[in-house]
């Protein structure tokens, strides 16, 4: 196997485990306690694959992200990122790979943006002619232009998020791993980085992962997902199957064309309102047990409808029905 | 190496925007610089004219050129690394593809050579003024001299990071800072000669690697040593700036160790 090998995945993380000794406690009567961070986690991700890695506050995110950086040593399992071991090879690997931690910086802070862009082009043993073209993809994609001159303390925090991004991209790397790439970002700022990640990746077939709070930002940016619970992986799947096969409630709102109290409906679906004087009814039911079209002949039967429009749930709803199931 | 270049010229230019902080510095160097040449002139004095060596011409000399390594030395020790790794920003240098001492190295040298020609310079001029100082006229001594400079920046570096790893394993390092800047600052020449000590004390201050960080440039910039006794000086900061740098190297790794096996 070669390291350039696509075949292979770029990550591949087995039976991966991680505990923390946590001492609590006054001097003398310390406490020692062994927490388990992550516990058995195995997940392999394809070249040019993107993949959101979601899950609560303290599920395991960051930690098996340190562990596939090489700054954290697994208790055991193995994992390899582009074919290396992250620990033993962690400087080699930093040449392939592009990392955001969202609540870190890796620019100089006292400097102008466009310096730090200097310094790490140097590190990369970038040429001069590599450098500037690539820069500019960056300072035209990631809209830099204008604060390019300003020293990075100044920057506002979306600023500096794309600061940080066109940083970790300037190298041209085969994988970026973003923790939390958005967090504390406005709405545009999210959305302009977001376009850009995928214009990226359509023009240089990057690797993608991607641990966030935001469900925007994998429904933006992945085709899969996997979620943590616990230090295990609750599930790992298409992010189109997702809502699907985890059979959460879907909820379909009719309108009728005149006002019903109460309409007879299959015993799969319940009804969680009827508003507007029985105008507006909103039944719940699961995309597993029911149809849509199903559903709709049943009411047609027995009124008009006058309009209809189908919710999904929402991504956090469906992450929480996962973290519920697993209790 | 041309990262480690651009490292150390980004350095200089950060430091070259810190202007309000320069020009405060220079003042309180030049006042400092003032005060402690009127104690060590009046010592001068009371001996006789001369003690240990130094007349009126070198004590004022030795304060003054003491006065302009301050800065670049950073005589006070430094706190950034320590705040890195308690704030887990250390994560961050571990993953640039450059090694962690060479990319500290670099912005500590960027840093000196800014600071050694914005803070060291004005006090010299200062000093010339109000007291006088002798300088060497020989370019060799001049050379031997920026070598010794470079030397001894390196070997405070070192010594500095290596109380800066220690956050690696405690939790707060200021204590430490404190107590190393103390017996830096009186050990390495700084705040009195060296020769000026007890005999004892002298031997033991010797066979540390104080008086490489301030004393010996002071004595080859000064001329208080010829050109061949001042070879055998340098070869000591080099000696000791290569043992410091294998100690805060195998620091450094048990440090990085710690992080990977205990997390951070």
């Amino acid at each position: 196997m070669t390291i350039h090998d696509t075949t292979h995945p770029a990550i591949d993380l087995r039976s991966l485990r991680r505990d923390y000794l946590v001492r609590s406690g006054p001097l003398g009567r310390r406490t020692r306690r062994v927490v388990r961070a992550v516990d058995d986690v195995t997940l392999q991700v394809r070249p040019g694959e993107a993949v959101g890695f979601v899950g609560a506050n303290g599920a395991g995110k960051s930690t098996t992200i340190k562990m596939m950086t090489g700054i954290l040593q697994p208790t055991s399992g193995d994992v390899r990122v582009l074919g290396r071991r992250p620990v033993a090879e962690r400087r080699r690997l930093a040449r392939e790979i592009g990392v955001v931690f969202g609540q870190r910086s890796q620019l100089w802070w006292d400097l102008p943006l466009r310096d730090s862009f200097r310094i790490l082009g140097a590190m990369h043993r970038l040429s001069e002619a590599e450098r500037v073209r690539r820069l500019g993809r960056l300072v035209e994609g990631l809209d830099l232009e204008e604060f390019l001159d300003r020293p990075v303390r100044q920057l506002s925090l979306g600023q500096r998020m794309r600061g940080e991004v066109a940083a970790s991209l300037l190298h041209s790397p085969r994988l970026i791993i973003l923790d939390e790439p958005t967090i504390g970002l406005d709405m545009i700022s999210k959305e302009g980085l977001r376009r850009f990640l995928r214009e990226d990746r359509e023009e240089r077939g990057t690797t993608l992962f991607l641990t966030t709070h935001d469900m925007g930002d994998v429904e933006r940016l992945c085709e899969r997902i996997v979620v943590v619970n616990s230090g295990t992986v609750a599930f790992d799947g298409p992010l189109a199957g997702f809502r699907e096969s985890l059979g959460a409630p879907r909820e379909l709102i009719v309108d009728l064309a005149s006002p019903r109290e109460a309409l007879a409906l299959p015993p799969e679906a319940d009804v969680l309102a009827v508003e507007a004087d029985g105008i507006r009814h909103r039944i719940a039911f699961r995309g597993s047990e029911m149809t849509v079209p199903a559903l709709l002949s049943a009411i047609g039967a027995q009124a008009e409808i006058a309009d209809l429009s189908l919710a999904e749930p929402a991504i956090e709803d469906l992450v929480r029905e996962i973290y519920a199931r697993g209790r | 190496m041309l990262a480690f270049w651009r490292i150390i010229a980004a350095s200089f230019r950060q430091y070259s925007t810190y202007r309000v902080a320069t020009v405060a510095g220079v003042f309180t160097n030049s006042v400092f610089g003032l005060i402690r040449a009127s104690i060590l002139l009046a010592a001068v004095s009371t001996a006789g004219g001369e003690l240990r060596g130094y007349d009126a011409l070198q004590a004022a000399t030795y304060v003054w050129l003491g006065q302009a390594l301050l800065a670049p030395v950073e005589a006070f020790g430094t706190r950034e690394v320590a705040e890195r790794v308690h704030q887990g920003d250390v994560a961050i240098d571990l993953l640039r593809p450059l090694g962690f001492l060479r990319l500290q190295y670099a912005q500590k040298l960027g840093r000196s050579a800014f600071l050694l020609l914005a803070r060291g310079i004005p006090p010299m001029l200062v000093g010339a003024a109000l007291t006088g100082i002798s300088l060497p006229t020989d370019p060799v001594a001049w050379l031997l001299g920026l070598l010794a400079i470079l030397l001894a920046v390196t070997v405070a570096f070192l010594a500095d990071m290596l109380v800066n790893l220690a956050a690696f394993w405690i939790v707060q390092t200021r204590g430490l800072t404190v107590v190393y800047t103390a017996v830096m600052n009186l050990l390495s020449g700084f705040l009195i000669p060296i020769a000026w000590f007890p005999d004892r004390l002298i031997a033991l201050t010797r066979a540390t690697p104080f008086p490489a960080m301030v004393q010996t440039p002071i004595d080859v910039l000064s001329a208080r040593v010829s050109t061949a006794e001042a070879l055998p000086e340098i070869g000591v900061q080099a000696l000791w700036a290569g043992i410091l740098a294998l100690a805060a190297w195998a620091v450094l790794q048990r440090g990085i160790r710690s992080l990977e096996v205990q997390g951070g």
